[in-house]
């Protein structure tokens, strides 16, 4: 029989060379005779060993990596696809502490199933959440979701439940369901984990959350970087289709929902909620006014359910498992797991999913490794490039909701971006400033002059001239972003810059 | 279908006409004009007007709001350099001036032979394996100036 070789088919696996070395396993393999059944699998979001081979054995997969197509050779002579000694052996999978102390929910099958497979899915436990919400009221569904705790995984933390219960009692023949899949933030790539390695797990979510609010129609709203993640969707939602996930007799229930996907065109700003309803309508990315809530008026001016990739993928195992089994991970009001994704000037970097409780410093130190340059790590950035730089001295704080913004910064969607000892934190509060004068749909005015102003005044605070009143004029500018921004665009870009300047004052003095 | 003997006009008009029953069609229609004809030409944007029901003006400002949607023809390759966080933390900046002075262009414009176009990009979703950068649809981990190279050697060698 043959043997089974896994090799990820995800993004960052292939632009660290998994096809070169998947086409390569496959001639290795026929030159020596030996049978492989050759599966490309989801990442498992360890992408420090990417691109980590697996082998199917009677003892369980073994992993390999990273393997470059260099040591495809030294690999099949070292006993591979079975028991080997080989310098890149990592043995079994189970037994990676890096990915067996982690507490996978929503990740539980990244990796370890092929993303397109529909046997794959149902085998671990897919469609469980949704052959167990078609026989509840929408009402049923939604106090379960409420239930277990989960808010908004996108970056603003609002309670899902709360959202679908607006949109529930909101009349209308229409309801929409928006994933905001316009995953912006550097540092983050969870969303696109998750919907190239589980994409089923997102549609069950989608269309779970279409039965309790009553919405027969839902959008995937994919950003134009994620080709990759383009293409497993795609593929996904045709197969999903196939399968009654999706349509108009859901598993043969006489319920619809149909699922289309539409993708961004490089605009960060549309990862905004109302900005993403306008450009789904066709229109440039701008910002509504709120209220109305888009639960309210949203697409189309019908409710919708805008949630995040994430939100949706914990759907699925809050359905499948119940809200207790969900809520009982995680403290106060953070509950169920924390999906932290490791970044930038880090050893060990990659997707770690935790329940809510570790430290930053856990992360960063424990998982993380310290930096890839191995220099000392300086700041640490955490939210994305609206989120506040933290420096060493505040570490030991507990990544969740609460304890984040005690301290002046914020979770946001996870992403934790390491900088070492070489960074100048002027220039970086400087980036800030600029990525939002990019950025912004220009339609309120602290966002769109107070960004370009911004840049020009921490240019002339670096520069040294009349720094002093140029400081005060860069506070004073900081505080009209953060007070009369429309959104979190311009609001929250002062959130970096003022830490920057809180944390590393001698960086603006040289 | 020969591409070349069918105009402009007729590629557009196919395209919204696949289309026209879509919510917020102009998005998709532009991406396919892309798609199709490697830029958005601005004679078509009349043409998407009309078949869209929209005046001139919101199309030419939807299409001049996206970064994505460009009005003239790129070079053979497009390569994209990350400039966000998590590549900078990697040494982004030192490759995009490599890029830079090695090309002789600027962000958002074209090599002289038409083989290179250089954008910038904020984020490819591949933060852990900095600094990255794509090419058409392919993306690419952990490059230096020497990757960079090689990778520029590369294509000159595929033309």
């Amino acid at each position: 029989m043959a043997i089974k070789v896994f090799v990820p088919r995800d993004a960052t696996a292939c632009a660290l060379g998994a096809d070169t070395v998947a086409e390569s396993i496959l001639q290795g393999a026929a030159g020596r005779g030996i049978d492989i059944e050759l599966v490309r699998n989801g990442s498992r979001g360890a992408f420090w060993l990417e691109p980590m081979v697996e082998v199917e054995t009677d003892a369980g997969r073994l992993a390999f990596g990273p393997v470059t197509i260099a040591d495809i050779a030294s690999l099949f002579e070292s006993g591979f696809p079975g028991e080997s000694d080989h310098a890149l052996s990592l043995g079994p999978v189970n037994g990676i502490d890096w990915l067996a102390s982690q507490q996978r929910l929503t990740f539980l099958r990244a990796g370890w199933t092929d993303p397109l497979s529909i046997g794959d899915y149902r085998s671990m436990d897919g469609c469980k959440g949704l052959e167990r919400a078609l026989a509840m009221e929408p009402q049923e569904i939604i106090d379960e979701v409420m239930e277990s705790g989960l808010r908004g995984r996108g970056g603003a933390a609002f309670p899902t439940g709360i959202k679908w219960q607006t949109v529930l009692d909101a009349p209308a023949d229409q309801k929409y369901i928006v994933c905001n899949a316009d995953e912006g933030d550097s540092g983050t790539f969870a969303d696109r984990l998750l919907m190239e390695a589980d994409p089923y797990q997102l549609i069950e979510g989608m269309t779970i959350a279409g039965l309790a609010v009553g919405a027969t129609e839902g959008y995937i709203y994919l950003r134009s970087e994620y080709p990759h993640a383009r293409a497993v969707l795609q593929e996904a939602i045709k197969r999903a289709g196939r399968e009654q996930w999706l349509g108009d007799d859901i598993l043969g229930s006489g319920r619809s929902f149909n699922l289309h996907m539409r993708i961004g065109a490089g605009a960060y700003i549309c990862g905004e909620e109302t900005a993403l309803l306008d450009s789904l309508e066709g229109k440039r990315g701008m910002i509504r006014f709120k209220p109305p809530l888009p639960a309210i008026k949203g697409l189309l001016g019908q409710p919708t359910v805008v949630n995040n990739v994430l939100s949706l993928g914990a759907i699925s195992t809050i359905l499948a498992e119940g809200a207790a089994y969900y809520r009982d991970f995680g403290t106060g009001r953070s509950r169920g797991t924390l999906t932290v994704q490791l970044a930038g000037n880090i050893r060990r970097g990659g997707l770690v999913e935790v329940p809510f409780g570790a430290s930053l410093r856990d992360l960063v130190e424990g998982y993380g490794g310290g930096t890839a340059s191995g220099r000392p790590a300086r700041a640490i950035q955490v939210g994305g490039p609206l989120g506040a730089y933290i420096p060493e001295s505040q570490w030991d704080v507990t990544l969740n909701y609460g304890a984040l913004t005690e301290i002046g910064a914020m979770l946001g969607h996870g992403g934790v971006v390491v900088f070492d000892d070489t960074v100048d934190m002027a220039q970086q509060a400087r980036f800030a400033m600029e990525f939002c004068a990019v950025e912004s749909c220009g339609k309120c005015t602290p966002c769109r002059v107070g960004s370009v102003r911004g840049v020009e005044v921490i240019d002339r605070v670096i520069a040294n001239e009349d720094r002093e009143a140029n400081l005060k004029v860069l506070y004073d500018l900081c505080e009209t972003m953060d007070k009369g921004s429309l959104c979190a665009m311009g609001g929250l870009t002062p959130m970096p810059v003022r830490s920057a300047l809180r944390h590393f004052p001698g960086d603006f003095r040289k | 279908m020969n591409a070349a003997a069918v105009s402009v006009q007729e590629v557009v008009e196919s395209i919204v006409e696949s289309h026209r029953d879509s919510v917020g069609a102009l998005l998709p229609v532009l991406h396919d004009i892309q798609d199709r004809l490697g830029y958005v030409p601005e004679e078509s944007l009349p043409w998407v007007a009309g078949a869209l029901n929209l005046s001139r003006a919101e199309v030419h400002g939807v299409m001049s709001f996206y970064h994505d949607f460009r009005n003239s023809a790129a070079g053979r390759h497009t390569i994209q350099i990350c400039r966000a966080e998590a590549c900078q933390s990697m040494g982004s900046r030192k490759l995009e001036q490599h890029a830079i002075e090695r090309l002789g262009i600027g962000f958002g414009e074209t090599t002289g032979d038409g083989m290179i176009t250089l954008e910038a990009v904020y984020c490819l979703g591949n933060c852990a394996c900095a600094p990255s950068l794509r090419i058409g649809d392919s993306l690419h981990a952990r490059v230096d100036a020497a990757g960079f190279d090689r990778l520029l050697d590369s294509l000159e060698e595929q033309a």
